[in-house]
This record gives structure tokens, C-alpha cells and sequence, in this order.
């Protein structure tokens, strides 16, 4: 028979045993009755041999080898019971465990899907992304990371054979999807690739083939590889789409093969969904194949037998000196840097989602300590019976099996519970974050199960063997003595409180700091001036393909035409055409110099560059300082003036006077003259305003402009009579990227509020717990004071200073965590200084503001008791007793 | 195991002595290869051959019996007794058998061993 089959017929097993036993008896009293003695007095005997018949019992089922299974049910058991007992206890307990597991999962879930799982391709450890980087002075640090240039990356190729293989990616291209088959005609996002990119990263196409060397040559026929998600979405998941031609741009494009569903691309210079791949070699113009000093690829490379990481970056770094020695331009960078893909990928979200987590485990912390901070005085209530059930003989060992049981069964339900709020944490959590990379395949797993089953252990742990330590201390005597008459009761135990309240505030405080930090930083984002007011403007994005418009003529006159029709919009107040418009994006920049200060071999100086119309300025409202606009004769040829911006005239005209002064540009070679300064703009919403070039968009190769409506209503509402138009002049032609100035900053925020948000939230949460838990110790203390606070009364002490008394009491694990939590945020916050905006991480304020916030809490949590306690009716508390 | 066994007709101070670990098993097992018996008789029977120098106690007997038919060294079933009332008889399993055989040998080598030592002169040893 196993024990395991002993345990289920244990109702059975019980009978039988009581039966032999009570066979033996009876056999016992009748040989005494047939030895003469009276049937009473021989059961009397009898039982006096036999002693406690239910500890034989006892024996026999510790022999049995199912006691210790048989108890920890029964242990269960009883804890389920006292657990029913106390209903508010134990929804409080359960709730405040259960949102400290939720979060702890729901945020490990994303940090595991995101940060630690590997990237969906063959070997992926082995794939590394590499950069260029410039260590000379004078370069924006915004970026340690910026891309490779066409010709470092052939060089790079060269020198690295046979330590490592590399693809070269240029995701920033969009093609013009024409209108075929009924479907509208659509901008996408696409990207240049070498042919052994898809091999390299081991990816096999879900349909048709990848590219192959033969595509991947200037004169080579149109070939395209679309995503698995473009795919279904314009194409229904068509697989006869195979060797169809598709026009991109308004010429055709053989569809060769589709990508795995699962395929994705991202590094921290493209975020971007891919809709579309085309081969390298035959869309690249061939200027820029050559080119060391227009940086438009990123590289991503395989690690090839047994080299490491530094070993491919040094050789690289030797080659780029190189080159920088025979290209000495300001525009070829000087040295290399990379880093693994996964890091690549993950970049911007690692810091943010770590502290996140942190921030989670901080409020289970501070959920266990609470909860074990309710089981100690659960125990400690019941300080005499555990001492008279001490005094009995009860082990030790088992009054800490029964509060291990109690937290088994708060964990287990709690964890249950959290596991439900964690998934649905989750599903929000990838609903408001559609801008992490690799979001579309969080989900829980195995792996994160096993988190949870062990958040779960570590939290019965925690809570249960600190409430059993506070209780097995217990001396028998000086308990029973407690509990009767000595009245500075349970002093001790809620000793053991404070520690923990101590550990619990000061938690709170590095949370409550980094809250105010990030909120700080928030808020410092949302007040950043654009340059321009953000409210009612709309923006949308035209782009003509060159097929179609091959002379600069031809764009012209179609912007000219579109921008004129959308002004006569009514209720439009102003529009205006732009290459990117302020907090939309990098845009594109040139290295300049000022003509007049000498010779064209002088350094320039990079700036950012901008087309625009002459009414942009007006509709978007940028201030014109000095000088004028362009003209709308100002076109074409004659498209040789440029606007700057302050920050600009500031740098390249430092005392003088910019208007007539003339800017070349070192790369093209082009000169254009200074008719006037605007004020400045950002480009990225924490971004600092850089020098910026406006320039005609009549004429200066522009075939992609972004239309700016302002109007004093809500602007969102043109974004139809703008389709309309643009449709009317050419029903070929997509609009893209529509959207307010206000949305899109927004969007640039959002992860700056997400973070703020829930950390804010998690602080508050710890803020109630602690508040909660000084509360729960104070009042306890006085509820075991009541006899004393009595005596006190009555022997005449003011109510007043029995208040400040108790206070007092009660504040200092509070004022003794305030300082400890201080403390440690100040080491803390330094790790989370990357995800800060203009804010100082020891920000003085918040520190202040946080240590004033948790004292008022802290004096209004303990207020309660202490002026319950100067209430107490010093006749009622003595006949307590 | 704590097992100790009761000598009658000593004073009470003197008459608990431990019992060697396994001797109480061991004298379970030899009076149950007598053939199928309950508790009650086993306890009976053990006092009698040993002239009742030996009183097993019930505390003693029945988790002993319990372990031992646990470790699959004795079986049971139940039966009427002489009394017609039903009881719990046990059985030595072949593994029981062995297990006795093995037990006892050991034990009477064991306590010549002893016996030799104790009573061997300061020379012999």
C-alpha cells in the first residue's frame, strides 16, 4: 500500500486502528473481569494501563508514514479556518499581495518578451549592430551612434573577412504603393538590404524565396520582398502575390517572397514596421554607393568562428582611422562603436523597464511586510493561547508550520489572484506600449509562470517565517504574564514591527523619489515650447513619386496647385508646405560654412535643413526676427536663398549681421544667401534646438512635402478635404503621416508619462501600505496600552501630552525609514538618470517635497490611535481586565 | 525507537529499561512467525515466555506493529477471534521471514559477542 493510496483511505485506515485498539481493551478488561475482578473496576484499570488511547493513535500514524502530509493538511485546514474568521484581514491581505505579484508578473512577462529572450533568428547571440561614432570635439553628443556611410561599410566588409559576415540595411525608404485593383494608393515604409542580409540572420521566407546575389545588382530586374503583415493586410494573405509585379513608385516590382510572421527589424536608430524590402545595389543611387560622408546604412554583422565582440570592433576602428587619414571631410567620422543586436533592439527600453520592474518589487516588498506585519499581530492577539499551547507540550515547529500554512494559503490565493490582474496588466501594457519593439509577442509563458510560482514562495516565505520568528521568541511565562497583568504589553514583538515599518518607509521614500523625479521629468517635456504653438495644426504628408514627376518643374507646379487649393479650404487659417515640421523627426541636415569667412577648405558646421514655402513660416508660426521670407518668385532656379534660424545666425554669425551673408553647402557645393532669421524649433521634443536651414521647397529636389493646416477650429477635420484634394489633382498619389503637432508630440511623450505614471502609481500604492502599516503598529500598541494609558489618566496625566506621547512613539520608525530612504535614493536615482529629462536626479525639491509629504502621512496615520488612546475612559480600561 | 518494556515485580524506580533498538520488532516478528495472531495476543504471548519479565505496553506495540507492516515485513487481515469478535491478525510476509532469520542470527551473535566480553577475564581481554 503507498502512502499515498494510505492518505486517501484514511477515513478507513482511522476506523480500523480504532478498532484494534478497542479489541485490545476489551480483550484486557475480560481476562480481568475472568480473573475475578468487577467489570468497572477492570475497565478502570484497563484504562489506566493503557494510558492516552489517542496518543497511541498519534503514534501509530506518525509510524504510518502519512503524518506529515495528513498534517500539513489539517494545518491548511485550520488556516483556512482562522483565515475565515478575520474576512477583512484576509480580502486586505490577499488584495495588497495580489497587486504586488500582478505587477511583478505583468512587468516580468514584458521585461522577459522584450529584454531577455532572444531575437527570433538563427544563432542570435552572434549578431551584433555596428556604428559609426565621432570622438572629436564639436560633434553633438545626442548620439554615440550614428550610421555607416556607403564606403566605410564596403571597407569594413574587406578587412573584417573571416572574422565576421555583414549585411547592410538602409531602413529609412518609402515607396508610393499605386492604386491597383480597387485598393487606394498608399506610402509604406521600406528598406534597402544587401542580399545576404535575410541569410545572414537566418531567416526563411514564409512564401517564395529572399534575394539572391543576382538581385542585388544595379542592373539587375525590379524584385521586392514584402512583410508577412503588408501582405495580408493590402495583399489578403494572397499566396498567388508570388511573381506578380506590384508598382512601387510607378514602376513594377516583382513580388519574389513574403517574410515569417514573426520576422521583425528594429534598432535604435528604426523603429518603424517594414513593409517592404528591395535590394541595395539596384535601388541606391550610385552617388551614394561611393560616398563616405552621407551616412545612410546600418550594419549588422555575425560573428564568425571564435571572434569576440572587441577583437572585430578594434579592426574596424584601425580601418575607419584609415579612412578618416585619406577623407579628412568633417562629415567622415573618425571611429566605430557597436554593440549587440538584442541591446540594439532593445535600446531606450532597458533602463526604463529594469527600473519598472524594480519599482514592482519594491511594492511586493512592501506587500509581504504589510502582510507579515498583520500576521505578527494576529499572533501576538493570540499571544496566550500559543503559550499555554506551548506550556502543553506544542512544538515550536509547528507554531511556525501554522503561520507558514496562513501565508501559504494568502500567497497561493493572492498569487492566483495576481496572475489574473497580471494578465490583464499585460494585455493593457502591450495595448499602450505599441511603440516597444518585439510587443507583438508578449505573452506569458512557462518561464513566466515559474516567476510567479516562485514570487508566490518567496512571498509564503517571507510573510510566514517573519511572523513566526516574532512568535517563537516567546518566553511561556513572561507571555502569560503579558497578557494578564503587565501593562507595557507586547513591546517587544511590535519591536520587531518597527523594524519592518522602518524598512517599509524607507522603500516608500525611493519610490515616492523616483515618482517625483520622473513626473518631474515629465512635466518638464510637456512644457517644452516647440518653437511653435502646437494647437490646431494639422499635418500630412504628400510625396510624388519620381517616375511620375522626374522634372523639379513638374513638383513644383503640383505643390504650388495643392497648397493653393487647400489655403481656399474654408476655416483654414493658414497653410504651408515643409519637408519635416518642428517635433517630427531629424528631417535631414548639411554641413554649411559661411562663404565670407574665407576659404572653402574651412570646416563647416552641421545644421539642419529644412524646405519650406513661403507661407509655411506663417502657418506654422515661426516668428520672423529680421530680414524676410522667400518670395513666391523664389523658385527653381532662382531657389537660392535660405532662411536660418536664431540658433543658427548665432553660431555662424556670432557679431554680425547675417542678411546678405552667404552659406555654402560643403557637400553639394551649392551657395544660397541669407534673406532673413526666424526663431527656433526643435526637432525632437527633448531634443535641444539645433541651427536650422530653411531653403525653398520650390526647387531644391524636394518631392516629398508634409502640408501644415492651422485653423482655429479643431484641425483634425481637414485632414479629409486634404485627401480630397490631393486625390483630385492625382488619384495615385497616398497621404501619409496624418496627423495634429499636438498628437505627435504626444506620441514622442508618451513614454516619458507611461513611466511616470506607473511609478507613480506603485509610490502611491507604497505611500497607502506604509501609511496603512504605521497605523496598524500604533493602534495595536495602544489597544495593549489601554490599561496603563488608563492608569495614566486617571492618576491625573492631560490628555494633550498622552497624545504627543503616543506620537512620538509612533514616528520614529517613520522619521527613522524617511532617513534611510533618503539615503539610499540618493545612490538610487543616479541609475535611472538616463530616463530623466532637464531634470537633476538629486533634485532638492523633490527630496524635500517627498520627505514633507510622508511626515504629513505619517502624522495623520498615527493621529488616529494616539487620539483613540486620550479618549480611553480610564474606568472602562481598567475593568478590561 | 523509544520502545520500553515493563519488568513486573520490581520496584517501579528500576523496572523501565530501554530495550536495544529493533529488539522489540525483532520479538514481535518471532512470535508472530507462530503462525496469524492479533495485538492483544501478541502482547499476552510475550509476556508469558517471558515468564512475565516482560509487560508490553500498548503505546509501544501497536505503532511498532504498524511500521512493521508499513515496511511490508508483516501483513494482516481480519478475522473473528476465539472471542468471535473480529481482530486485526498479522502474518509474517516471505520479506518478514528473511528479515527474521537475518535479525536473529545478528542478535545471538550480538549478545555472545557481548556476553563473552562481559564475562571474559582481565587477561582475556
Amino acid at each position: 500500500m503507498s502512502w499515498l493510496r494510505r492518505l486517501f483511505t484514511h477515513k478507513q485506515l482511522e476506523s480500523e486502528l480504532d478498532r484494534e485498539l478497542r479489541f485490545h481493551f476489551e480483550s484486557q478488561v475480560a481476562d480481568k473481569v475472568r480473573s475475578g475482578i468487577a467489570e468497572g473496576e477492570a475497565r478502570r484499570l484497563t484504562r489506566l494501563e493503557f494510558g492516552g488511547i489517542e496518543q497511541i493513535k498519534e503514534v501509530c500514524r506518525e509510524r504510518r508514514g502519512t503524518l506529515w502530509l495528513e498534517s500539513i493538511a489539517r494545518d491548511l485546514r485550520y488556516g483556512v479556518r482562522t483565515l475565515r474568521r478575520t474576512p477583512g484581514f484576509t480580502a486586505i491581505a490577499v488584495v495588497v499581495m495580489a497587486l504586488g505579484i500582478g505587477a511583478n508578473v505583468a512587468l516580468f512577462t514584458v521585461v522577459r518578451n522584450i529584454l531577455l529572450k532572444p531575437l527570433p533568428y538563427h544563432d542570435a547571440g552572434r549578431l551584433v549592430s555596428i556604428y559609426e561614432r565621432d570622438l572629436r570635439p564639436g560633434h553633438p553628443e545626442w548620439s554615440p551612434y550614428l550610421p555607416v556611410d556607403a564606403g566605410s561599410a564596403k571597407e569594413w566588409q574587406q578587412a573584417a573577412q573571416g572574422m565576421a559576415e555583414m549585411a547592410f540595411v538602409s531602413p529609412w525608404q518609402q515607396y508610393n504603393v499605386s492604386a491597383e485593383g480597387g485598393k487606394l494608393p498608399e506610402r509604406i515604409d521600406a528598406a534597402w538590404c544587401s542580399w545576404n542580409f535575410f541569410p545572414l540572420l537566418g531567416v526563411e521566407p514564409a512564401l517564395g524565396r529572399v534575394f539572391s546575389a543576382d538581385d542585388d545588382r544595379p542592373d539587375a530586374a525590379a524584385t521586392v520582398v514584402l512583410s508577412y503583415s503588408f501582405w495580408k493586410q493590402r495583399y489578403g494573405g494572397d499566396p498567388a502575390i508570388i511573381g506578380k509585379s506590384i508598382w512601387l513608385n510607378s514602376s513594377p516590382y516583382a513580388v519574389i517572397g513574403v517574410l515569417p510572421r514573426q520576422f521583425f527589424y528594429s534598432t535604435k536608430m528604426w523603429d518603424t514596421h517594414i513593409q517592404a524590402w528591395t535590394p541595395l545595389m539596384r535601388e541606391a543611387p550610385g552617388s551614394l554607393l561611393a560616398n563616405y560622408e552621407d551616412h545612410e546604412f546600418l550594419v549588422t554583422a555575425r560573428l564568425l568562428n571564435g571572434t569576440t565582440f572587441p577583437v572585430l570592433i578594434d579592426r574596424l576602428r584601425a580601418v575607419q582611422k584609415r579612412i578618416v587619414a585619406a577623407h579628412p571631410k568633417p562629415a567622415v567620422h573618425d571611429s566605430v562603436a557597436g554593440m549587440p543586436m538584442l541591446d540594439d533592439v532593445v535600446w531606450g527600453y532597458k533602463t526604463p523597464l529594469y527600473a519598472l520592474l524594480a519599482a514592482t518589487g519594491c511594492v511586493l516588498l512592501i506587500a509581504c511586510m504589510n502582510v507579515a506585519g498583520l500576521l505578527i499581530a494576529r499572533t501576538a492577539a493570540r499571544a496566550r493561547e500559543q503559550a499555554i499551547r506551548n506550556a502543553l507540550g506544542g512544538g515550536r515547529l509547528r507554531l511556525i508550520r501554522e503561520r507558514l500554512a496562513e501565508s501559504t494559503i494568502l500567497s497561493v490565493s493572492s498569487g492566483l489572484l495576481g496572475l489574473a490582474l497580471a494578465w490583464i496588466g499585460v494585455r493593457w501594457l502591450v495595448h499602450a506600449r505599441q511603440d516597444m519593439p518585439r510587443v507583438e509577442n508578449i505573452h506569458i509563458d512557462g518561464v513566466v509562470l515559474s516567476f510567479a510560482a516562485g514570487a508566490i514562495v518567496l512571498c509564503t516565505l517571507f510573510a510566514g517565517l517573519i511572523a513566526a520568528a516574532s512568535s517563537v521568541n516567546t518566553r511561556i511565562l513572561s507571555a502569560l504574564h503579558e497578557s494578564s497583568r503587565t501593562h507595557t504589553g507586547g513591546r517587544a514583538k511590535a519591536g520587531f514591527r518597527r523594524a519592518l515599518l522602518v524598512a517599509q518607509v524607507g522603500v516608500t521614500v525611493v519610490l515616492l523619489v523616483g515618482a517625483g523625479l520622473l513626473l518631474r521629468s515629465y512635466e518638464r517635456l510637456c512644457g517644452v515650447d516647440l518653437g511653435v504653438p502646437v494647437d490646431n495644426v494639422l499635418t500630412m504628408r504628400v510625396s510624388l513619386p519620381v517616375v511620375q514627376y522626374s522634372k523639379p518643374e513638374q513638383c513644383v507646379e503640383f505643390f504650388e496647385e495643392l497648397i493653393a487649393r487647400v489655403r481656399a479650404l474654408p476655416g483654414v487659417n493658414a497653410a504651408g508646405l515643409v519637408s519635416t515640421p518642428p517635433g517630427e523627426g531629424w528631417g535631414g541636415d548639411d554641413v554649411m560654412s559661411v562663404v565670407e569667412h574665407g576659404s572653402p577648405n574651412q570646416q563647416g558646421t552641421d545644421m539642419m535643413v529644412r524646405g519650406a514655402d513661403p507661407g509655411y513660416f506663417r502657418a506654422i508660426g515661426i516668428p520672423l526676427l529680421s530680414g524676410r521670407v522667400f518670395r513666391g518668385d523664389e523658385r527653381l532656379q532662382r531657389a537660392n536663398v535660405a532662411v536660418i534660424s536664431q540658433a543658427a545666425a548665432r553660431v555662424f554669425f556670432p557679431h554680425e549681421n547675417p542678411i546678405g551673408k552667404h552659406l555654402r553647402d560643403d557637400f553639394s557645393g551649392q551657395v544660397v544667401e541669407v534673406v532673413g532669421v526666424v526663431g527656433d524649433t526643435r526637432w525632437y521634443p527633448s531634443a535641444l534646438p539645433q541651427p536650422t536651414l530653411y531653403w525653398p521647397i520650390y526647387g531644391n529636389d524636394y518631392s516629398v512635402a508634409t502640408i501644415v493646416v492651422r485653423s482655429t477650429r479643431d484641425a483634425a477635420s481637414f485632414a479629409l478635404p486634404v485627401e480630397k484634394i490631393v486625390a483630385d489633382l492625382n488619384p495615385n498619389l497616398p497621404v501619409s503621416d496624418v496627423m495634429t503637432l499636438r498628437e505627435s508630440l504626444h506620441s514622442t511623450n508618451l513614454s516619458y508619462e507611461f513611466n511616470a505614471v506607473l511609478v507613480l502609481t506603485f509610490a502611491f500604492i507604497a505611500l497607502v501600505l506604509a501609511a496603512a502599516g504605521l497605523y496598524g503598529v500604533l493602534a495595536y500598541l495602544v489597544t495593549q496600552r489601554t490599561t496603563e494609558i488608563g492608569i495614566r489618566i486617571a492618576l491625573g496625566a492631560q490628555r494633550r501630552r498622552l497624545i504627543a506621547l503616543i506620537l512620538t512613539d509612533g514616528l520614529w520608525p517613520a522619521l527613522l525609514g524617511l532617513a534611510v530612504g533618503l539615503v539610499a535614493s540618493g545612490t538610487i536615482v543616479r541609475l535611472i538618470a538616463s530616463m530623466l529629462y532637464d531634470t537633476q536626479p538629486l533634485n532638492v525639491a523633490i527630496f524635500a517635497t517627498v520627505a514633507g509629504v510622508l511626515m504629513l502621512i505619517a502624522v495623520v496615520a498615527c493621529l488616529v490611535p494616539a487620539w483613540r488612546a486620550s479618549r480611553i475612559d480610564p474606568l472602562q480600561a481598567l475593568r478590561m481586565e | 525507537m523509544d520502545v520500553y518494556v515493563e519488568a513486573k515485580g520490581r520496584k517501579k524506580t528500576e523496572d523501565k529499561f530501554d530495550l536495544p533498538q529493533g529488539t522489540l520488532d525483532l520479538l514481535i516478528m518471532r512470535v508472530v512467525s507462530l503462525g496469524p495472531i492479533h495485538g492483544y495476543a501478541i502482547a499476552q504471548r510475550i509476556q508469558q515466555v517471558s515468564r512475565e519479565a516482560l509487560q508490553v505496553q500498548q503505546g509501544s506495540l501497536y505503532p511498532a506493529l504498524h511500521r512493521l507492516e508499513y515496511k511490508k515485513l508483516l501483513s494482516s487481515h481480519w478475522k473473528p477471534s476465539e472471542t468471535g469478535r473480529e481482530a486485526k491478525f498479522y502474518e509474517l510476509t516471505a520479506k518478514g521471514r528473511a528479515h527474521l532469520k537475518i535479525e536473529s542470527e545478528n542478535w545471538t551473535r550480538l549478545t555472545d559477542v557481548v556476553g563473552l566480553i562481559l564475562k571474559g577475564t582481565v587477561e582475556g581481554l
